[in-house]
Parts: structure tokens; C-alpha cells; sequence
């Protein structure tokens, strides 16, 4: 059987055509032409003609380049000895180590079962108000933060990383900027987390569509460590990088375009890698944080809308706060009923409130006489952005729930927060601060 | 060539080989006859993949693979069956988790540990249990299609053993098992026909998914009203017993919390749960949740009346479209049974997308947002599919059918959500406003609507919609002349509009007491609002308005929050009462 082809028939994006016998669909080829040498990955088969995605582009390959298929689909090695290690988006060492090839396993592998799943029921703890009261973060979790250039999207990731009490820690960088690669090694080496993490990191100098194996790569070793029982933490930024190739790619094939030019599929694409984050019944698990920078702020552009169908949530970053609204954990219900009594409470009033106080504060900006209500609310917000909202406060959770008590109670008489009196009863400070009381 | 069985380019030749691979579509030459929806296998290796012939051009069939479609090869091997998609239908479908495909996952995951297999398809029916049979047809009675032949327990219901729903005409009966256990692929009868041929039944039957049955004697108007005890669904924007509503909202507005919510609660015999390409983490809290907790009807787990059907958002696309008919045959089968059943599919919206992957693949000609143009219609026959009826006995079954829907940028003006609009009798629209405000369930009081029948009076519930209306229509006023240039009485009506919303509209989803509410809790709770709409009041001041409603909210809630029989919901009743009554004392002192 011939493996080895010599003729390129068509190229067209990042999208080669070779007439070839006995080739399989998702098959892996090498190409190899003056230029160096790129993974290729087979698209769609019409008879004898091949159509495959090169990877690291198709700049400067000619129509005589050898092309050879290699007979199985990607593959990533999976080891310890990979711990503390960096890898390229095509999976090749990048931190001048030895290149590790024990134990290949496929990557984009099949589905868990459902019924293997167990219902997430641990809380990871940030320090952050915003996160841990009013959106609590639960191992397994496949969660973005939305946010837009210039955001601190990549330190919130870091710090959460930090913070998080797991075993391992996996991050998958795309089109990512050197700096950030770099902030990431760095603050990974300086916490001493670098040994148990491994690093998937294509930057914004690669081939842009050599990103679209990240996620895969990603998720397909973290995958095999949490079967071993690991607590896995795998951390992707940023995913419209990955979207945009995959749009890239559907454009080049001529698939008929759903919205704004991204293909049909983007969905499926998108929730075939969230979909891995998982709490397996009896080993461990995968906790998912990506970032997805919203193209044009714009929360109803096909990447964000698509993936919040998808995650279990999602984290507003702008400003540098993560915005009350529109941030969403969509598990915290599974943890704030064992945390503290008062916890749900708190969260909901403590954003209705914030939501008023957005009112008046509309209100006052039309130059409306503020009423002694208004009053109240515009000192509540004020409190709540400086005191919760600010990412710099960094409290347990307990703590952050009495200083909600105390901001509530030093705005409010007890019946304005519309908090059930039997909490009340039992929360409300005895002394407010300033003797509103 | 690609023959394998020995007949080829002969009518009866059933092979075909792989030409084209895109994606999950295949396309495929063939020799002898195809039908159109037929199921074919691709062979891989020792594995034979699911596929449905989607299109038919010359000797070219084109094939949704049901599966992954990774390491399939031009000129592979695809054996034709001649048979439709079909399930199979019996006894102990209910307590199942199943895939789109009607495949048991439980056992899937006892023969392939963690992760699904493709091409592994198991029977649907445990083949080794048996089932206590009790005849109920006598020899020489002339039956039909959809007739009783027998019965056996199922759980808490009597399930009926019928003539298979595909046999036509009248057949009599020839011979008719004793009371006693049974397998299921046992026969059970013998019919014979007007020619003298005997057919043999046993208590499988198998249905095609996407053909409607119709063993019945008359279709009815749905007018019962489904209880789903959250109230503003009964009250305000009731569903019907064999109706269809939708529940369209941007992500995160509590659709799925929703649908819980009504699959736990809702007055019905069965729920079918269809979890159609959204997250698998949502169904494993019903799969997980449900056999630990008791329906009150009936004093057993909830699992004993759920069926899951289950094709999330990583399982193959094209097995998604076989979800929703799998969900909904299986529902008319129990309906057959003089059951009412409810479907819930969440969310709709994927099976459109995968029609829309597929009709892409074919180069169809795409209508709005690359939708194919007979999308409307797919829709429409399946809520179609809703009903409630007369059974040829006499007994009524009914399906109703709730679908979410998930809108591309959370905009209602796109082709699936107008296309079910068109169609369904009731919508719950979820607006993203509602849902940052912690307003839940985050149903849009004034744009929704039900053509269905509510359980409160309709006077009462036109002041009810009035008070809304009015109370937002200050709110946008307000927004414009500001608090100081809004008159007292216009407050009033704003601050009531408000206080009907918080404590009546609003209700708490992880309350033990207040995320289901019964029908006769409802219309108390729902008269005491309106008479203190009804009362007329007067207050110095906006601020002191104010902080009446707010006691008045708070109080409100926590009656909302204790048990209906209770020492405390007396007691918190008299203090509304008193509230009340000294404002339309002092409101009355004031004239
Ligand atoms: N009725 C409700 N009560 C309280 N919280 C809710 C309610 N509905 C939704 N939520 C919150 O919103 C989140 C998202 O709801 P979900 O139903 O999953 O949204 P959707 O299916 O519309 O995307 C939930 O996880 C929960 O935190
Ligand atoms: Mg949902």
C-alpha cells in the first residue's frame, strides 16, 4: 500500500488536496516540503481525492511536497515525566527537553457515559467575594471568564490556579502573547506549581491554525490523570483563538456559514472539549477555566453566546471587577446549601439590592431628585463595589458572609432587604456602625 | 466490488460502499433498492456503525452517520437493512436512561466502563427479566391494532400489552398465554387475520420514531390544566393536558432549572425527559437525584415514572434528531396505555442545529441563519405529536409536549424560536433583565401568553395582568419625570405592580415549601393578593409606600416559605391581614 505521495493537486488556506488510495477520515499525515515539515489532518474524502488541514499553514509548500500518511490519528504522549514540562500546540517539547513518546494515547477520545458522571459536590475556594459568595466555583466545573483585550483575564486565571487546592495543572495557551506565556512560567515556577503542571503553548508568533489541537491535547492528558484519580485543572486562553481557526478552516472547505461566518458546527466543536470536564464516580476529575475575549465586546457574538450555552457559567471580567450580572455559576447551588445557612441569602438579596442601587444610580445620572431610599441604595453600591467587588480584596468565605451582614446592616432597616426574618433573626449585627438601628 | 451478499445490481442486493466522507455525512453507491429513512451499518473493522439515508441521488445515497465517522475509508463496506429507525416498545422502558438511539447507558457502562463505544448497541428491553402476564383478551375476541391483549404490573402502573400498533385490520384471536411470568420476546398471543396467516406477539413491538401513532378514536381539545405547581405557569401562563408550550431564553435565564422543576412536579403519570445536546452534568443531577426522591402522588421514587433519553452536547450530533422522536414515540406509547405523559426537550434548538449540519452538508439551499427552508415544518410535526385523545376503550391518554429553546445572542426574532411560536399554546419567554435582577423563574410577565385554561378566576386574573401592566408602565414613566414627578396614586400602582411580581410571580426553585405550590395553595395565596390589589390606599409619603411594601414583601415571602397547614402560616396570614387592614382604614379615615 502507497503511503507516500509526491503531488499536491489543490491549495487553497490551510487546506491541501492530494489523490490518494486507502487514506482514513481524521488520518494524521507529515508534510514535508523546503520549508520544514507540519502534521496534517484529514477533513473530508470525496473518491480518491484527500482534502487535510495543515497545521502549521500552508506559506511557502509546493505542489511537489512529500506527503506521508502516518497511518493512525494524533496522539500525545501521556507520562509523569511530562510534569513541569512545555510543550508547542502540535505537542513537540518546547523548553529544549528531551521529546517524550512513552505511552502515546488518541486525543478528541470519546465521551464519558453519563451515568459515570457523579454530581459535582466540592467547593474550590478563590478568596475572591465575587467568586466564592455570589458565584461559587465547584470542582469539575467548565467555566470562561468573558472579558475583552487589555483585562486581567490571564492573572484572574493564574490566581485561581494558584489558589485552588489540585493536583495538577495543565494549561493550553493559544495565539497566547509572549509576556503572558511567560507570566504563566513565571508566577507557575515562582509558587513552586511548575512540577505539577504541564504547558500546551502556541503563541501568537506560531501558524495561527497549529492552536486547533490545543484544547485536545489539553484535555486528552488531563483526562488520563484524572482516571488515575487526580484532581485535574486544566486552563485554556484564550478559546476565540481556537474558534477563529476552526471558522478559518470551515470557511477554506466552503461550508455554508451560520452566523457571521463561523459554521454551523461551532457549537458541537466548542462543547466536544468543554464537555471533558467531568467528575468521574470513583477517580477523579477535570476542572475546566478557559478565557474567551468577547470579539467587539459584544456578548452576542457567536463565540461567547455558543460557549455560554455550553459552560456551566461564566465569569464577566471588565473593569478589572467581575461584573454581578450576567456572572453566573451554574453549580453553585450544589455547594451553597452545605456552606453556611445564610450563604444563598446573601447572594440573592445582595444583587437584587446592587441592581437597585444601578437604578438609582441611573436615576441621579438623568438628574432625578433622589428619594431617602435612593439615598440607601447609592451608599450600599458604593460599599459593595469597594468592598466585595474589588479583586483585590482577597477573604474567606465565612468572612466575606459577615461582611455582607455588616454593609447590609449599616445601609438598611432588616425588612428592606427582603431577607426571610428567620435569618434575620439570627444574622442581622446587633450594632450596626453607624447606629441606623 | 463492494457486494458482499452475492446479489448484486439485483433489486435485493442490500450493500453499498463508502464514495465520500464530510464530516458525519457519508456518501454511499448502491446496487439494489433503498428506501428513503432507511437505517444502514457501516462496517469498521469488527464494528458496524448506524446511519440513516438522508438522501437519494441515481445509485448515490447520501447517509447521516449516527456515530463518530473517525477512520471510516473510501470504499468501505455499508450493509442496507430496509427497515426505518425504529424502538422498541414494552414493558420497562420506564426507570431507563437511554441514549438517542434508545441504547440502556447504565449497561453500556457495566460493558464499557467510563466512556461510551461506538457501534455497541444493546436491546433497549432487559431481555432476562420477566414480567407477571395477566390476559385480558379471550380466545376468538376480535381485536386491532393498539387493543389490550393483556396486561403486566410495571412499578405503580398497570402497562398494557397491545396488538402491535403495524398490524392492520381485524385479527382474532387464536391462542392466549395463561397468567403467569414471561420474558419479554415471549409469545404472548396468536392473532390470526381475514386470510387465516398467524402472527405472533409477543410484548416488544417495535415503532418507527419519526411516524406519529395514531391508535385512537378521537383526537380531544386539550382543556385540563397540566399543574407544574409553579405559579406564574398555572396561574398566569397555565399549560394544557396534550398542549404544547416553549420556553425560549438567552443562556443562563433558568430554562433547564425549569424543566426540572416540571419534571419532578408536574401532575402528570410519566415524564420523558429528553436531554437533547445540551450539558450531560444537568442530566446526571435528574439521573442521580430522581431514584432518591418520592413523588408525592404516588409515595415511590420519581425514577418509577422517568424515562431519560439522553444525547448531550459531546454525544454524536446526528443521533440528536433520533432523540427528541425516540423521546416522543415512547411517550405515545404510554399514552396508548390511557396514561398522561409529558416530554420535555431541552433544548430544541440542537436538534435544529444538527438539521441544520446535515442540510449544509448537503449543499441545500439555506434559508435564514443557514436554516433549511422546511425547518417550519419539521417543527410544526413534531409538537404535532402532542395530543391528548379517546382511546378505542373509551379512556383517555394525552402527550404534551415542552420544549426549550435556545436562541442564537438570546434574540426571540430567529428561525427556531418563531418557528415554534407558530405552533405551540403557550410561551414562556425568559428575558435576561429578569434573570440579572435574581427575578426567578425569569418568565417575562407581559410577554408571555398560554391559549390554555388557568386556575384562577378570570376576573381576578385580568386585575392581576392589569396591576402588571400599569405598575410597569409608572416604572417607564418613572424613568422619564423621575420619582418626584410621579403622583402619589401612580406610585401606589407601581409599588402593587412590584409587590405581585416579589411575591407572587417570583418563586424560590431550592425552597423545600416554595418551588411547588399546589393548585389550592395557589388560588388562597393568589385571592389574598388580589384582595389587598383591590384595596385602596393612601400614605403621606412615597418613602413611607415604601417601607409598607417592603414589610408587606417580606412578610409575604416568608408566608410563602411555611407550610400551608401550619401554626405559622395562620399566624403570618393575620399580621397581612392586619396590615392591610389599617392602611384601608386610614385610606377610609383620609375620604
Ligand atoms: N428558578 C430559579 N431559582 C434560582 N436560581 C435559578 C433559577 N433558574 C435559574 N437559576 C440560576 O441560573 C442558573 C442557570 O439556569 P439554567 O436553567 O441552567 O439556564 P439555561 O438552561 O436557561 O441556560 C442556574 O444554575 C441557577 O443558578
Ligand atoms: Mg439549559
Amino acid at each position: 500500500m502507497r503511503r507516500i505521495y509526491n503531488k499536491i493537486e489543490q491549495i487553497a488556506g490551510n487546506v491541501i488536496t492530494v489523490i490518494a488510495d486507502e487514506v482514513a477520515y481524521g488520518e494524521l499525515a507529515k508534510i514535508t516540503s523546503r520549508e520544514g515539515s507540519s502534521l496534517a489532518q484529514v477533513i473530508r474524502l470525496e473518491g480518491d481525492r484527500v482534502s487535510l488541514q495543515v497545521l502549521a499553514g500552508t506559506k511557502g509548500i509546493s505542489t511537489n511536497a512529500e506527503i506521508r500518511f502516518l497511518g493512525h490519528s494524533m496522539k500525545t504522549p501521556f507520562s509523569k515525566s511530562m510534569l513541569g514540562r512545555i510543550f508547542t500546540g502540535s505537542g513537540e517539547p518546547r523548553d529544549n527537553g528531551p521529546s517524550i513518546t512513552e505511552n502515546m494515547i488518541d486525543i478528541g477520545g470519546p465521551s464519558v457515559n453519563p451515568v459515570k458522571r457523579v454530581i459535582p459536590r466540592n467547593m474550590i475556594q478563590t478568596g475572591i467575594p465575587m467568586i466564592d459568595v455570589f458565584n461559587t466555583l465547584v470542582e469539575s466545573q467548565k467555566l470562561p471568564i468573558f472579558s475583552i483585550a487589555g483585562e486581567p483575564y490571564n492573572a484572574l486565571l493564574a490566581r485561581i490556579a494558584l489558589q485552588a487546592k489540585v493536583d495538577i495543572i495543565i494549561l493550553g495557551g493559544m495565539g497566547l502573547k509572549h509576556d503572558d506565556y511567560l507570566f504563566f512560567r513565571n508566577i507557575l515556577e515562582k509558587n513552586g506549581a511548575i512540577t505539577r503542571s504541564i504547558l500546551f503553548i502556541h503563541t501568537a508568533a506560531d501558524p495561527t491554525v497549529e492552536c486547533i489541537l490545543v484544547p485536545d491535547l489539553s484535555l486528552a492528558v488531563a483526562e488520563q490523570f484524572a482516571l488515575q484519580g487526580k484532581r485535574v485543572l486544566v486552563l485554556l486562553t484564550d478559546m476565540t483563538n481556537f474558534a477563529d481557526s476552526i471558522k478559518e478552516i470551515a470557511n477554506t472547505m466552503e461550508q455554508i456559514p451560520s452566523n457571521r461566518g463561523y459554521p454551523g458546527d461551532l457549537y458541537s466543536q466548542l462543547a466536544s472539549r468543554y464537555e471533558k470536564a467531568v467528575d468521574f464516580e470513583g477517580a477523579g476529575s477535570i476542572t475546566v477555566l478557559a478565557v474567551t475575549t468577547m470579539p467587539g465586546d459584544d456578548v452576542t457574538h457567536p463565540i461567547p453566546d455558543n460557549t455560554g450555552y455550553i459552560t456551566e457559567g461564566q465569569f464577566y471580567l471588565r473593569n478589572g471587577r467581575i461584573e454581578p450580572f450576567g456572572s453566573l455559576s451554574r453549580l453553585k447551588q450544589q455547594v451553597n446549601n452545605r456552606t453556611r445557612e445564610d450563604h444563598r441569602a446573601i447572594m440573592d438579596s445582595m444583587i437584587q439590592l446592587y441592581a437597585l442601587y444601578k437604578e438609582s444610580i441611573e436615576k441621579q445620572s438623568m438628574g432625578f431628585r433622589m428619594s431617602a431610599w435612593d439615598n440607601k441604595l447609592l451608599k450600599y453600591g458604593e460599599r459593595f463595589e469597594r468592598e466585595m467587588m474589588d479583586l483585590n480584596v482577597n477573604i474567606p468565605l465565612e468572612q466575606a458572609l459577615n461582611l455582607g451582614w455588616q454593609i447590609l446592616a449599616d445601609c438598611f432597616q432588616p425588612a428592606e432587604t427582603g431577607i426571610p426574618t428567620k435569618l434575620i433573626e439570627k444574622f442581622w449585627p446587633a450594632a450596626a456602625s453607624n447606629g441606623t438601628l | 466490488m463492494g457486494c458482499k451478499c452475492g446479489s448484486i445490481e439485483s433489486v435485493n442486493c442490500h450493500c453499498g460502499r463508502i464514495v465520500g466522507i464530510n464530516g458525519n455525512m457519508l456518501t454511499v453507491e448502491f446496487y439494489g433498492t433503498v428506501r428513503q429513512n432507511e437505517v444502514a451499518y457501516v462496517v469498521l473493522g469488527d464494528a458496524r456503525l448506524k446511519a440513516e439515508v438522508i438522501r437519494i441521488r441515481g445509485r448515490y445515497a447520501d447517509l447521516q452517520i449516527l456515530e463518530e465517522p473517525r477512520w471510516l475509508k473510501v470504499r468501505g463496506h455499508v450493509d442496507f437493512t430496509g427497515e426505518l429507525l425504529a424502538v422498541e416498545l414494552g414493558p420497562g422502558l420506564l426507570t431507563q436512561i437511554f441514549d438517542g438511539l434508545q441504547n440502556p447507558l447504565p449497561e453500556l457502562a457495566k460493558q464499557c466502563g467510563f466512556f461510551l463505544k461506538r457501534g455497541v448497541y444493546l436491546d433497549a428491553l432487559p431481555r432476562d427479566k420477566k414480567w407477571e402476564f395477566t390476559p385480558v383478551a379471550k380466545k376468538d375476541d376480535t381485536l386491532r391494532s393498539g387493543d389490550t391483549i393483556g396486561t403486566v404490573p410495571e412499578g405503580i402502573f398497570t402497562h398494557r400489552i397491545m396488538v402491535p400498533f403495524s398490524l392492520k385490520g381485524r385479527y382474532s384471536v387464536e391462542r392466549i398465554a395463561k397468567p403467569g411470568s414471561y420474558r419479554v420476546d415471549e409469545v404472548i398471543a396468536e392473532l390470526k387475520d381475514k386470510k387465516g396467516s398467524i402472527v405472533k406477539v409477543s410484548m416488544i413491538q417495535k415503532w418507527p420514531v419519526k411516524i406519529p401513532l395514531k391508535c385512537y378514536s378521537e383526537r380531544l381539545m386539550p382543556s385540563e390544566t397540566l399543574m407544574t405547581k409553579i405559579r406564574i405557569f398555572d396561574t398566569f401562563f397555565p399549560v394544557a393536558k396534550g398542549g404544547t408550550f416553549c420556553v425560549p431564553g438567552p443562556f443562563g435565564a433558568g430554562k433547564t432549572v425549569l424543566q426540572q422543576l416540571i419534571s419532578r412536579n408536574a401532575d402528570v403519570d410519566i415524564v420523558v425527559v429528553a436531554a437533547c445536546g445540551e450539558r450531560a452534568g444537568e442530566v446526571v443531577e435528574t439521573l442521580r437525584e430522581f431514584p432518591e426522591l418520592t413523588d408525592p402522588r404516588t409515595g415511590k421514587s420519581l425514577m418509577e415514572r422517568t424515562v431519560i433519553i439522553c444525547n448531550t452536547s459531546s454525544m454524536p450530533v446526528a443521533a440528536r434528531e433520533a432523540s427528541v422522536y425516540t423521546a416522543v414515540t415512547i411517550a405515545e406509547y404510554y399514552r396508548q396505555m390511557g396514561l398522561h405523559v409529558l416530554l420535555l426537550a431541552d433544548s430544541t434548538s440542537r436538534w435544529a442545529q444538527a438539521l441544520r449540519e446535515v442540510s449544509g452538508r448537503l449543499e441545500e439551499i439555506p434559508g435564514d441563519e443557514a436554516y433549511p427552508a422546511y425547518l417550519e415544518s419539521v417543527i410544526a410535526a413534531f409538537y404535532e405529536r402532542a395530543a391528548i385523545v379517546k382511546l378505542y376503550d373509551g379512556s383517555m391518554g394525552s402527550v404534551t409536549i415542552g420544549g426549550t429553546v435556545s436562541p442564537a445572542g438570546g434574540n426571540f426574532d430567529e428561525p427556531v424560536t418563531q418557528a415554534t411560536l407558530k405552533v405551540v399554546g403557550a410561551f414562556h419567554g425568559l428575558s435576561r433583565e429578569r434573570s440579572d435582577a435574581r427575578r426567578y423563574p425569569a418568565i417575562h410577565p407581559l410577554d408571555s401568553w398560554s391559549k390554555y385554561c388557568s386556575i384562577v378566576k378570570p376576573e381576578d386574573l385580568q386585575l392581576a395582568q392589569k396591576t402588571l401592566r400599569d405598575g410597569n408602565d409608572v416604572a417607564q414613566m418613572m424613568k422619564v419625570v423621575g420619582e418626584e414627578g410621579t403622583s402619589i396614586d401612580d406610585f401606589i400602582t407601581y409599588l402593587k405592580g412590584e409587590y405581585l411580581d416579589s411575591t407572587y410571580m417570583q418563586q424560590n426553585a431550592f425552597h423545600s415549601v416554595d418551588s411547588s405550590v399546589s393548585a389550592e395553595r395557589q388560588r388562597y395565596t393568589f385571592d389574598k393578593i388580589i384582595k389587598i390589589l383591590e384595596t385602596k390606599m393612601t400614605f403621606d409619603s412615597k418613602d413611607k409606600a415604601r417601607a409598607f411594601f417592603q414589610t408587606l414583601t417580606q412578610r409575604t415571602k416568608d408566608w410563602n416559605y411555611v407550610d400551608m397547614g401550619s401554626f405559622e402560616f395562620k399566624g403570618i396570614e393575620a399580621q397581612l391581614d392586619k396590615m392591610i387592614g389599617e392602611v384601608a382604614e386610614s385610606a377610609q379615615n383620609i375620604q
